[in-house]
């Protein structure tokens, strides 16, 4: 069986921690052998924090490189870009159109790169934009983006929805769980 | 039971599961998550001690009364902790000792590269070095029995993908041993006549290892399948690259124990194949063993001294690099770590560089002030090394040096070697000002207790520094507090402890805004109507605040209402919401 390499890329903040556990538990639940890797240290503070979360029936390394990403979910608009040399030929890229202004941006030494995801679907990449934030905030938190995001993967996935919503319960603290199983369907069900 | 761990989380488990009952650690990335997950244990005695040497100590002084023990450090901690190590190798152990370093090849988090494995050559410790978070459990757990059968401590080393790579691992039980504690002068008091005699014992001890190294199975050969006819001898997350790139098509000689290496294995591997490659973070270690007993390998020729590997690193090397790759032409502006919104350092940080000074750093959070907009530091070297510089810095540059010099320090590194330096200054009288950036947590490791908070690892109420009566008695007479989110305040606390002909110390105090008891107050707005565009708070690096259409905004979602822009601000134009 081949490996199959999901990244999670976004800003130190944004919860991807939450979202590589999850992925993390339900995957092994379902029998694969996984391997997650990320550097902690920086990652609160508002650095491009990268997860690799790899799965199969064998996984030797623990992280994924130029080419290889099947999945890439980006929780910021422009650290898509950033990490688009990672995806595969066939990849798809998972974009929360979100913006977060890098400090080079704020301090004026360099501007934000507005067309990111048009330049990408003209390059022919499989790009799904998803206004995350707006569907988190209705489903009860900002916070959520994360779990949106990952119910928006879930969809090319091929493991059910009710392991996901399970595995849901598993990782977040019980008075948070029937919220973040709210984002997960938005994110999951979102129709552009 | 099966469960997906980081490695540093496994190795904690391995400890347990080993009989470890004392951990003594100082936090440092990428080794933190091994002491804290291991406090979680409810029948085990855990700590943070002020610095590596201490914890070293500390872990041995458990270990001579009986208890297995740890401690853990990040690599350059070791070389905090390396003069208890390299004696600790003379008098061996009475109960087991695990000493976990984590490596950072890449620089992840971490001011150098060195490679740990040559503290292990140096001292005459056996090192084990696991690839995954299973062997990380296994080694841990292992480590106590080479440490007892051959007394002598062992050092088990971790990188930073192992170290923070989550795998599957296979939890077991816990082994419960101790031991009584025996008067043995000639073991435990290293004074020269004593010495003398434990250092035969340690070579003796060096050949059994070796032994152990050739037939243990710690190391293992894992036969190709003859499509390529050649020999890697690796360890460590290489050892995954090598599986990820060649799988079963090459013979692989994966070392679990980096010191002291074996010989006649590694003979008899390279009698067996074709050419023989040897595949290694950083420095040459098992390529220079290699060459040494006469075996001829490849291995830095074609593989770096720098930084990490992947699996890309050797399908590179070895010609088939042909993945796909796609990239845009647009550029994306680089996205670094910064202090965050509310930051109580970025208010000093503002203060010196406005005023122009030279600025000698430290390790910590804080050293994210180097970057623009403050651009405030001049040096950052090792712990403490902030301190004790400028001193140097002082007598070398006298009056002229020392009423435009400080240095920036934080609490838990004040603590962990700071306080040397300033006894320096008191004795050896610098008219050096030394400011303690005091947020009352240990920062960028991700909050860990010091002794300056009044709480120990578990959360528990503690012993407690009094930082201003600490500096007194050293001899500073000279000591204030002043809060970061002052600006005026600051600045004349710096320029009149700089004025003085004194050494003095300023305490800048406010509590880490990420801490859980830290409330922050509801966010500022901007006033468009008063906002004149002039800039002047972009000079002080809040993520908070951007400029857009002529004025600056604020981010509500990152603002804490720290106040600090309002007093940059000559128009009034930052306004609390009503």
């Amino acid at each position: 069986m081949k490996t199959t390499n999901v990244m999670i890329v976004g800003v130190g903040g944004q919860g991807s921690l939450l979202a590589s556990k999850l992925l993390g538990t339900l995957l092994v639940e379902n029998g694969y052998d996984v391997k997650v890797s990320e550097v902690h240290g920086m990652s609160q503070r508002g650095g491009s924090v990268v997860t690799y979360v790899r799965f199969g029936s064998r996984v030797y390394s623990p992280v994924i490189e130029d080419g290889e990403a099947d999945f890439i979910v980006s929780f910021e608009k422009i650290e898509a870009a950033r990490y688009l040399n990672k995806l595969s030929k066939n990849g798809t890229i998972i974009v929360n159109t979100q913006q977060i202004d890098p400090m080079p941006v704020i301090i004026g030494a360099a501007s934000y790169p507005e067309n990111v995801i048009e330049e990408m679907k003209s390059k022919g990449v499989n790009v799904d934009d998803i206004d995350a934030m707006t569907l988190a905030i209705e489903a009860g938190s900002a916070k959520a983006c994360n779990i949106v995001l990952m119910g928006r993967l879930a969809k090319y996935f091929d493991i059910s929805k009710e392991l996901w919503l399970e595995a849901i319960e598993k990782c977040v603290k019980p008075q948070f769980v029937e919220m973040n199983k709210k984002a997960f369907e938005l994110g999951y069900n979102f129709d552009k | 039971m099966k469960k997906l761990l980081i490695g540093n989380a496994a190795v904690a488990r391995g400890l347990y599961e080993g009989g470890c009952s004392f951990i003594s650690s100082y936090p440092g990335t990428p080794s933190t998550e091994i002491t804290e997950v291991f406090a979680k244990n409810d029948d085990v005695y855990c700590e943070w001690a002020p610095n590596e040497k201490v914890a070293m100590e500390a872990a041995f002084g458990a270990c001579l009364n009986g208890t297995r023990s740890a401690c853990c450090m990040k690599h350059v901690g070791l070389n905090v902790a390396a003069d208890p190590l390299f004696t600790m190798s003379y008098t061996g152990v009475n109960a087991g000792m695990v000493i976990c370093v984590a490596d950072d090849p890449g620089m992840h988090s971490s001011q150098n590269e060195q490679d740990s494995r040559h503290y292990a050559i140096a001292a005459k410790i056996p090192m084990l070095e696991p690839s995954d978070s299973q062997e990380s459990l296994d080694y841990a757990k292992l480590a106590y029995e080479i440490s007892e059968n051959f007394d002598t401590p062992v050092i088990l080393k971790m990188c930073t993908r192992v170290a923070h790579s989550q795998s599957i691992v296979e939890i077991g039980e816990r082994n419960k041993v101790s031991k009584e504690y025996e008067k043995n002068g000639a073991k435990y008091i290293m004074m020269p006549g004593n010495a003398i005699k434990r250092h035969p014992f340690v070579e003796q001890r060096t050949n059994a290892l070796i032994e152990y190294a050739e037939k243990s199975g710690i190391n293992r050969i894992e036969p190709g399948d003859n499509t390529h006819d050649i020999g890697i001898i690796t360890s460590s997350t290489s050892y995954q690259y090598v599986k990820e790139v060649f799988g079963d098509t090459v013979s692989v000689l994966k070392l679990g124990m980096v010191n002291p290496l074996p010989v006649d294995m590694i003979k008899e591997f390279a009698k067996s194949v074709n050419s023989l490659f040897v595949i290694e973070e950083l420095d040459p270690i098992i390529e220079t063993h290699c060459k040494n007993i006469g075996v001829n390998v490849t291995g830095k020729d074609i593989f770096s001294i720098l930084g990490e590997f992947s699996q890309k690193t050797i399908a590179k090397a070895f010609g088939f690099d042909d993945k796909y790759n796609i990239s845009l032409d647009t550029n994306i502006p680089v996205r670094p770590p910064m202090m965050c919104a509310g930051c109580p350092h970025r208010g000093m940080y503002y203060v010196l560089a406005k005023n122009k000074l030279t600025v000698l750093g430290d390790i910590g959070c804080y050293t994210l002030g180097a970057q623009p907009p403050l651009n405030a530091l001049d040096m950052t070297l090792c712990m403490g090394a902030s301190v004790s510089g400028i001193h140097g810095f002082n007598k070398a540059g006298g009056e002229e040096s020392e009423n435009k010099t400080v240095c920036v320090i934080g609490d838990s590194t004040f603590m962990h070697s700071g306080v040397t330096g300033l006894i320096n200054i008191a004795y050896n009288g610098s008219n050096s000002t030394v400011i303690i950036l005091d947020n009352s947590i240990t920062g960028m490791t991700g909050h860990q207790q010091n002794p300056t908070t009044g709480y120990n690892i578990k959360g528990d109420p503690a012993g407690k520094v009094d930082l201003e009566s600490l500096c007194k008695s050293i001899g500073i007479n000279s000591v204030r507090v002043v809060d970061p989110y002052n600006l005026e305040e600051c600045e004349n606390a710096v320029k009149e402890e700089l004025a003085k002909n004194e050494p003095s110390v300023i305490i800048s105090r406010r509590p880490c805004v990420l801490l859980k008891y830290v409330k922050p107050k509801k966010p500022l707005r901007v006033n468009t109507d008063k906002c004149r565009g002039c800039k002047k708070c972009m000079k002080f690096g809040c993520p908070a605040i951007s400029f857009k259409d002529k004025h600056a905004q604020i981010d509500n979602t990152l603002c804490i209402g720290c106040g600090v822009c309002k007093q940059l601000c000559a128009f009034n134009a930052f306004e609390s919401e009503v």
